[in-house]
């Protein structure tokens, strides 16, 4: 019976064990395990003419992502690569919309990768006829949707070069449906040539990222070298006429107009009145290359003919990356949206509200930076929905344009992939002689700046030009400036007078910013002569600059986006109410189990301090403790527990504490069955296993701990009889740590007399007590039962039972092996112990006589049990028989009873 | 029918287990120690004087705290939090949470407690409560001693943050009053992890070491990219959200994450306590 329930209890618990572990795993295994594709590529090599004539060869290195579960033909999507990308750098977004059930066409640029061809930067008779060619193949395939024989349902989605693909075959080519082009050009010319002042003459030459276009596709095709490519080394893959206008612009910075041309042709400028295709714009606010003014001219070019025009900005861009991911969240639902409505026709046809996003902070968690997204109703350009006005102070300033251009101010890093966070700290620096300053008041409110702002500059050159480098700097109350995601507007003039005074103001427009200027803080504007980005003049002049009056901010007030994350303030209070309803509900159904515990189980024994009633204590390891023990505890007895160390006493009375829960049977004290912190254990005193004290507390601040703890009134605790008891004088004053065993033990068996409960139960008591104390223990022990109180007491020590208690239970292995009142097991036992002379002659002798029993014990002597004969007669009979008697012991039964057990096996039985 | 006066909602009343904390010498020098640690740090910062220090790698929030941290009480306040969040508030709260209910066993004098009778449940209840209150105690003090003797030294300025502007004086103290409150409550989890490993155990270092190990596992754990999302259900994933606080607006996003994470995990751990604690057979 007893294996059985082990048994159960070890398979209760593996199976418990089993199904945490089974959690655990699914849990671990639902989120490790890898998306089964729910699609299939094809690549191919596509051969097709190019080039004005459409005569030239070129093979087009493509991939095709169709869905698996389409229904009839799906729509498709042409994804276009960056420039220097190929058909693999868009796997990841070919993998979003084929899971959004379009068929997804990537593919190199010629130029580019495996694909053949020259780079001819967007060229209309190149790679926009490419494109046109992959359409044709497009609405050949049968798992593609057509419009009309030969007219696939497609859209264009690409960014940068690819950006600019998607406009210019949107414009050529009107089979196309929808369009979404990010981070691009309105105008290569105007993007490479930057000129932010309302002048005619040419900008200011990027040097920074058109080297980094240049070098990168410098590049051979792979499994090349270019000794045997036949590749020039100095053009790389770019056909001759793109090579040759970087050299025109990069050797001068003065492009000839061959040039010009050129970057025109590249350009979706000239062709935003043929685009048809609803078109999506989105452009980055930390992007040197291509800034929000290129997004600008190509919405308001687009929109001017009717054709539908949405347009996004977000905190990235060539110089940004693809920005937080709350940003990128944003821009894929537009993306899809625009796409799900345009393509499928599914949903309402897509707002044209304006969403933008403002720099917060950094992540906390990854460093990166936080945005916050913002929405207005229609895109409101450059010039924001409503402006503030500046004054800007500060005089005419001279500054040095050094030699070569050397050494340049850093305001970006261009390609240099640098993180957002870098870029907004400010590695930005000014060199001096090289800047003029102008300053704002503090700004007394917030200013939500969203546009390019504006200002007259006014210079003045020796050499009749000048190229200036305009910044816009917030800075705060401690005078830390912060250049706004890197921006700075490039200004070239012409035609100055060599004097200030007789310099004409020119309107010069800053880069488009998002950003808000906070209360106190202020602007400043810095004209400098030189910036690593750019390219400015080989001879050293001085200029003199100043500044209009005022300067223009358009702001815009916008709507923040509701953050998808806010949810989870939501499930916070959820979980939050939930713990509050479960802990009521514990708490209840815990009361009322309280009370229901409070009713004497058992009401005939609520007189009866203590019944134990077939007590048994298994432990887990299988070890059993205590078997069948039965005892009862009436008022007015003291109780010995008696056996050998290991007998199982204390493990019987650490269940009467209620530390320890039986495996079977039960105790009852006053009725009430004992359950760990049972009510009525406030009727017992208990000293269980040795003292318990803290040690940085006198003893007596001890037992003052102690009863507040138990929550009862102070004056029933009666401490001064407990202190009289331990009899500790002044060193209860004295902390705990500090005393001697037998001190402890003392104050230990005042702690259980606190309150003089009406059950006593110690074990050991007297361990560690001089023969004096224990002789005072004895007297009040038993002056302690008087009076209906009782006493329960455990020993190994037989005398001490012996004289202290009324009662005894002697226990061995667990068991109990003799019990009653002391005086019947002490009294005279019916056996005598006898030392004779001639062992085998008295055993006949006894025998004769009619004894129940005659056992040896050692040497010469002998236990007999008399059946009734008096010991004298006895005596008399062995001593008429000539056995001499040297000694005749009476025997009591209690001693009989505890030296057979010990006699037996003074080990014990274990630890117990 | 009980002793007179006994009830078993009166054991051990909340003051009876504040008095028994607040006698012992680890909790003095606990509380102490957060009281002077502030001011250790102001005398560093004085010793150290005004050495402008060009670190160029010194990038990044931590960086840009130490070198606000004398520009303002509030400042030095949130530099003070700032120091102790990752190690020292997790030590001080493991030692409240991990030693209460073990030491108690150590001595043997939780069996007595236990036979008074104390009930179980409510003997966890009060301990937790008193460990909260004094963890708690511990972060106001930190807090309240460096805004004290920062704003006494530096005086009462806006308070300086990485990003963007400077916070005004009255909104900085909401701040850094948001970065002690959400540290109190990321260090819920220790809090959880020591206190079941207080009844767990007997021996109380083994708990308080036991739940500092368990939270700095977490830690190294979070610092392996590899384990992507995993990671969002470490414990202390989400330790240093309250950097967001610091930003303008605020970023509280993670703060809410963090805290359902933390909330979660001390219930659970809490829970399995007074579960094994009520079960249990006491062997001290």
């Amino acid at each position: 019976m007893s294996g059985l329930r082990r048994l159960r209890m070890t398979r209760g618990r593996l199976i418990a064990s089993a199904v945490v572990v089974a959690l655990i795993a699914a849990v671990v295994g639902w989120a490790a395990w890898p998306d089964r594709d729910s699609w299939t590529t094809h690549d191919q090599m596509i051969a097709m003419l190019t080039g004005p004539d459409r005569n030239q060869a070129v093979s087009i290195d493509t991939r095709l992502y169709l869905p698996d579960d389409r229904s009839g033909k799906v729509p498709a999507v042409l994804l276009a690569h960056g420039f220097g990308g190929t058909k693999e750098s868009l796997d990841t977004d070919a993998k979003k919309l084929v899971q959004r059930g379009y068929a997804v066409l990537t593919y190199t640029a010629q130029g580019f990768g495996h694909s053949g061809g020259q780079i001819h930067l967007d060229s209309p008779d190149y790679e926009v006829r490419d494109a046109e060619g992959l359409l044709d193949w497009l609405a050949a395939r049968p798992e593609i949707q057509t419009d009309a024989p030969g007219d696939p349902r497609v859209a264009v989605v690409g960014g940068s070069y690819g950006g600019a693909l998607a406009l210019l075959l949107a414009a050529q080519d009107h089979r196309v449906d929808a369009i979404v082009p990010s981070i691009t050009w309105n105008d290569l010319g105007h993007a490479f040539l930057q000129q932010s002042a309302d002048t005619s003459a040419t900008g200011v030459f990027k040097k920074g990222w058109a080297g980094i276009f240049f070098g990168n596709a410098g590049a051979v095709p792979a499994g090349q070298s270019t000794a045997t490519s036949g590749i020039d080394p100095a053009c790389g893959r770019f056909a001759p006429d793109v090579c040759a206008a970087y050299f025109s612009l990069a050797t001068a910075g003065h492009p000839d107009q061959k040039t010009l041309d050129l970057l025109h042709r590249s350009s979706p400028a000239p062709v935003l009145d043929q685009i048809k295709a609803p078109t999506l714009l989105i452009q980055g606010e930390v992007d040197s290359l291509f800034p929000l003014s290129e997004a600008d001219a190509n919405a308001r070019g687009i929109a001017a003919t009717g054709t539908p025009v949405r347009v996004a900005w977000f905190t990235g861009g060539h110089d940004g990356g693809v920005g937080p991911k709350t940003d990128q969240d944003r821009v894929q639902f537009l993306t899809a949206q625009w796409l799900d409505h345009y393509l499928k026709g599914e949903g309402t046809a897509p707002a044209s509200s304006f969403t933008y996003s403002r720099v917060a902070g950094f992540s906390a968690e990854d460093r990166g930076l936080v945005t916050n997204g913002y929405s207005v109703k229609a895109y409101p350009g450059l010039g924001g929905t409503e402006t503030t006005r500046l004054d800007l102070t500060g005089p005419a300033q001279p500054i040095a344009n050094p030699p070569n251009g050397n050494p340049a101010a850093l305001s970006s890093l261009p390609g240099a992939d640098a993180r957002l966070s870098t870029l907004l700290a400010g590695t930005v620096n000014d060199i001096p002689g090289q800047h003029a300053t102008f300053e704002s008041p503090p700004v007394r409110s917030a200013v939500e700046v969203a546009g390019a702002p504006t200002l007259q500059l006014r210079a003045a050159s020796p050499t009749g030009e000048a190229t200036l480098f305009v910044k816009l700097y917030d800075v705060d109350q401690t005078g830390a400036e912060t250049l706004t995601a890197g921006l700075i507007a490039p200004v070239r003039l012409t035609g100055l007078p060599s004097l200030i005074d007789q310099a004409r103001p020119v309107r010069v427009t800053l880069p488009g910013i998002v950003r808000e200027i906070a209360p106190g803080h202020r602007v400043r504007v810095v004209v400098a002569t030189t910036d690593q980005a750019f390219l400015s003049p080989t001879q050293p002049a001085t200029y003199t600059v100043a500044l209009g009056p005022q300067l223009t901010l358009p702001t815009l007030v916008g709507t923040p986006i509701a953050n998808p994350e806010a949810i989870w303030w939501y499930v916070l209070a959820a979980v939050l109410v939930a713990l509050a309803i479960g802990l009521l509900v514990v708490l209840v159904l815990r009361r009322r189990r309280l009370r229901r515990r409070d009713r004497p189980a058992e009401p005939e024994f609520a007189e009866t301090p203590l019944v134990v009633r077939d007590l048994r204590k298994a432990y887990a390891d299988g070890f059993v403790a205590v078997e069948d023990i039965s005892f009862t505890v009436e008022r007015g007895q003291v109780v010995g527990l008696l056996g050998p160390n290991g007998a199982g006493k204390t493990t019987t009375l650490r269940v009467l504490m209620g530390l320890t829960m039986p495996t079977e049977g039960e105790a009852l004290v006053f009725g009430h069955r004992l359950v760990p912190g049972s009510p009525i254990l406030s009727r017992v005193g208990a000293l269980v296993e040795g003292p318990g004290f803290l040690p940085h507390l006198t003893g007596l601040d001890n037992l003052k701990a102690y009863w507040t703890a138990t929550g009862r009134p102070l004056e029933d605790a009666h401490f001064d009889e407990a202190l009289e008891i331990a009899g500790l004088g002044d060193s209860v004053h004295r902390k705990t740590r500090k005393y001697s065993h037998g001190m402890r033990q003392r104050l230990a068996i005042a702690q259980a007399m606190l309150g003089l409960p009406e059950l006593l139960v110690l074990d050991e008591p007297t361990d560690g007590l001089d023969p004096p104390q224990i002789a005072e223990m004895r007297r009040v022990l038993r002056r302690y039962a008087t009076g209906g109180r009782a006493v329960l007491v455990s020993s190994h020590l037989l005398a001490e039972v012996e004289q202290t208690c009324t009662h005894a239970v002697v226990v061995n292995k667990g068991r109990i092996v003799a019990s009653g009142p002391v005086d019947d097991i002490v009294g005279e036992s019916p056996s005598v112990q006898l030392e004779v002379s001639d062992v085998p002659a008295a055993e006949r002798i006894l025998i004769r006589l009619g004894v129940r029993s005659v056992t040896h014990d050692g040497n010469s002597g002998l236990i007999v049990d008399m059946n009734g004969t008096p010991r004298a007669e006895l005596v008399a009979t062995l001593v008429r028989e000539g056995v001499d008697v040297d000694r005749v012991v009476p025997r009591r039964r209690l001693e009989d009873a505890f030296l057979a057990l010990v006699g037996d096996n003074s080990v014990g039985s274990g630890d117990r | 029918m009980t002793a007179m006066g006994y009830r078993p909602s009166a054991t051990l009343p909340l003051w009876a287990e504040v008095r028994r904390q607040a006698s012992r010498r680890r909790t003095q020098l606990a509380l102490g120690f957060m009281a002077a640690l502030p001011l250790i740090v102001l005398i560093a910062f004085e010793l150290g004087g005004n050495r402008t220090d060009d670190d160029p790698n010194d990038v990044g929030p931590f960086g840009s705290l130490n070198d606000l941290a004398t520009s303002g009480g509030l400042n030095f306040a949130l530099f003070c939090l700032a120091v102790s969040a990752g190690f020292l508030l997790v030590v001080v709260v493991a030692l409240f949470f991990g030693d209460t209910v073990a030491s108690e066993a150590g001595w043997g004098s939780l069996r007595y407690l236990l036979a008074v009778p104390v009930p179980r449940a409510r003997l966890l209840g009060v301990k937790l409560v008193v460990a909260g209150g004094y963890s708690l105690v511990a972060l106001l003090l930190l807090t309240g001693v460096g805004l004290l003797a920062g704003t006494l030294r530096y005086g009462w300025h806006p308070l300086g943050s990485m990003v963007s502007s400077q916070i005004p004086e009255a909104s900085g103290l909401v701040r850094v009053l948001a970065v002690a409150a959400y540290l109190a409550v990321s260090l819920l989890v220790v809090a959880g992890l020591a206190f079941l490993a207080s009844v767990l155990t007997d021996a109380p270092l083994g708990a308080v070491g036991g739940a500092v190990m368990v939270w700095i596992l977490s830690s190294i754990l979070d610092q392996i990219n590899s384990l992507g999302d995993v990671r969002d259900v470490l414990p202390s994933h989400y330790g240093n959200a309250w950097i967001g606080l610091l930003s303008t607006p605020a970023q509280i996003d993670d703060l809410a994450k963090g805290a359902i994470t933390s909330i979660l995990y001390a219930t659970l751990f809490w829970g399995l306590a007074f579960w094994r604690f009520t079960k249990k057979d006491i062997t001290s």
